[in-house]
């Protein structure tokens, strides 16, 4: 990959939670235009990732460059620009219960551009309607809705702003294989038609799939493998093998107490 | 006897270090209210909410408590044949002290842990980190109008208390202790100073913005879950209570030692 290509670009991303580490010198880039797939077993720090790059968690070392300026360590309200640029769907969906479904889309749009109410609303709906959502959704509270209306919800209001760089946080994880099919559809055709850059973290490879350029194996803290999608069954590195085989013997060790 | 100065010296540490956050937190929420962009549908909602709604409550405690003081004034008083200051000792009690001390202790029951349990679930549920990444600060979206509502109702709903006070007094006065209605309402406002009212108005202020900031506090940095929520909206009402009291001897002290 060419050096001034990297929409995100990150060295040496290191995490601890006390004596635990998490992250331990991280590299990872991510094209412009491009879609990448980070796999991963439970509680490898996939989400503790998300968050460092998203400036929600502090790493205790390493660099973050999003569009080649270094975002680690920016004052607030120049970060917020920075995530102007970013839409994030949660892996909890962390829509705001307080306000209805048209206003949990439209959030941005009427917060941050101060769209007015009307014209915002439009837009939600507009948006709601391309993750195949009726404008009577629109009107209801997110406790309402289904765990998949939710996700779908929560993906209209990551890319309602139009962003140049989605991350997506387990979005299938939880629905049944067909709305997970659902969802990856959606993300493809929305990434398409937004020409984003996008960073997703799954464990469901189906998915990975579907809707990765390039997929990126995280293990104890660092990328230990990542290339085109379609080598992943040729990997031949005996780590992403005995993930994508789903085996309990192997290199990796499943912490188990008995 | 070493084991006890250490858990001594902790407690004071562990106190020093949460009275240093909660300032920090205090001085951030303040210093937000100087800069724009505001939320005005926020602050609105907050308003409704902590005024309007809290009426009923403080109405009801007010009018037992100026029933309750001519009662009691009124058989301590007959002791030494001092009847007539039955109506001074209710109005100058209801301005100075319990319009302000019941209704902030009441408020922190309703509002205080209503913010404690709304923050604390949007921590837990990843919505405030979803605020971030739609680049809304989440302390001037959430704090700052949950202070500025505080501050600004109670004084209003300890307006109401008094005046309905006053008149549970005035009931009770006149129809089951033989007063004569103009002589009590004389009486009521001829000893009635401006700086009565001015200091309970003051205090209001204080427990108002004591209620929010607390609320908000201890949801903000609430975790673990709905148990860690319940334990906020438990300290939130705790120690905004204990706060009211204790800062109301401290503003007493300030209008009237001599
Ligand atoms: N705020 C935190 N405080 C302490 N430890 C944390 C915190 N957040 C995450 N961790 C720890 O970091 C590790 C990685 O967590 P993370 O949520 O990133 O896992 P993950 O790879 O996303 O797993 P999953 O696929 O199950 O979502 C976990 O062991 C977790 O215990
Ligand atoms: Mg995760």
């Amino acid at each position: 990959m060419r050096e001034g290509a990297a929409k995100i670009r990150v060295r040496g991303l290191s995490k601890s939670f006390g004596p635990k580490v998490v992250l331990a010198g991280l590299d990872l880039d991510v094209a412009v235009g491009e879609s990448v797939v980070v796999i991963g077993g439970s509680g490898t720090g996939k989400s503790v990732m998300l968050k460092c790059i998203l400036g929600l968690l502090e790493p205790e070392a390493g660099s973050v460059q999003i569009d080649g300026e270094e975002v680690l360590g920016l004052p607030a309200a120049e970060r917020e620009r920075v995530n102007r640029k970013i839409g994030m769907l949660f892996q909890g969906s962390a829509l705001f219960d307080s306000l209805k479904v048209w206003e949990n889309v439209a959030f941005s749009l009427l917060q941050v551009s101060r769209m007015d109410r009307s014209a915002g609303k439009a837009r939600a709906l507009d948006t709601l309607a391309r993750v195949g959502l009726g404008p009577e959704v629109g009107e209801l509270w997110p406790a309402e809705l289904s765990g998949g209306m939710q996700k779908r919800v929560a993906l209209a209001r990551a890319i309602a702003s139009d962003p140049e760089i989605i991350f997506f946080d387990e979005p299938t994880t939880g629905l049944d294989p067909i709305m997970a099919d659902v969802i990856n559809e959606m993300i493809v055709k929305s990434v398409r038609t937004l020409g984003a850059t996008t960073l997703s973290i799954t464990h469901d490879l189906a998915s990975a799939r579907k809707i990765a350029d390039r997929i990126a194996m995280l293990h104890q803290g660092r990328i230990i493998w990542s290339g085109p999608a379609r080598e992943i069954d040729r990997s031949d590195n005996p780590y992403v093998d005995q993930f994508i085989h789903g085996r309990a013997e192997g290199p990796i060790k499943m912490e188990v107490r008995r | 006897m070493q084991w006890f100065l250490a858990s001594i010296g902790r407690t004071f540490l562990t106190f020093i270090a949460a009275t240093g956050r909660l300032s920090l937190f205090a001085a951030l929420g303040v210093s937000h209210c100087a800069r724009p962009p505001y939320y005005p549908r926020q602050i609105l909602r907050q308003m409704v909410d902590i005024g309007y709604f809290s009426l009923p409550v403080v109405g009801l405690t007010a009018i037992f408590t100026g029933m309750v003081l001519a009662l009691q004034s009124y058989t301590g008083f007959a002791r030494f044949q001092a009847q007539g200051a039955v109506a001074t000792v209710v109005v100058l009690s209801m301005t100075r002290e319990l319009g302000p001390v019941l209704a902030g202790l009441m408020v922190a029951g309703r509002i205080g842990a209503s913010m404690a349990a709304e923050i604390g679930t949007m921590r837990v549920t990843d919505q405030i980190d979803a605020l971030v990444t739609l680049s809304t600060n989440p302390f001037k979206y959430l704090v700052t109008p949950r202070l500025l509502a505080g501050t600004l109702m109670l004084p209003l709903l300890v307006v109401v208390a008094d005046i309905i006070g006053v008149f549970g007094g005035y009931v009770v006065g006149v129809y089951k202790l033989g007063f004569n209605p103009a002589v009590y309402l004389d009486n009521t406002f001829e000893h009635l100073e401006r700086i009565d009212v001015i200091s309970g108005l003051t205090k209001a202020a204080v427990f108002g913005f004591l209620v929010s900031l607390l609320g908000c506090y201890h949801g903000y940095y609430s975790r673990g879950g709905a148990q860690g929520v319940g334990t906020a909206t438990t300290n939130a009402v705790v120690s905004a209570s204990i706060l009211i009291l204790s800062f109301n001897y401290v503003i007493t002290e300030l209008f009237f030692a001599k």
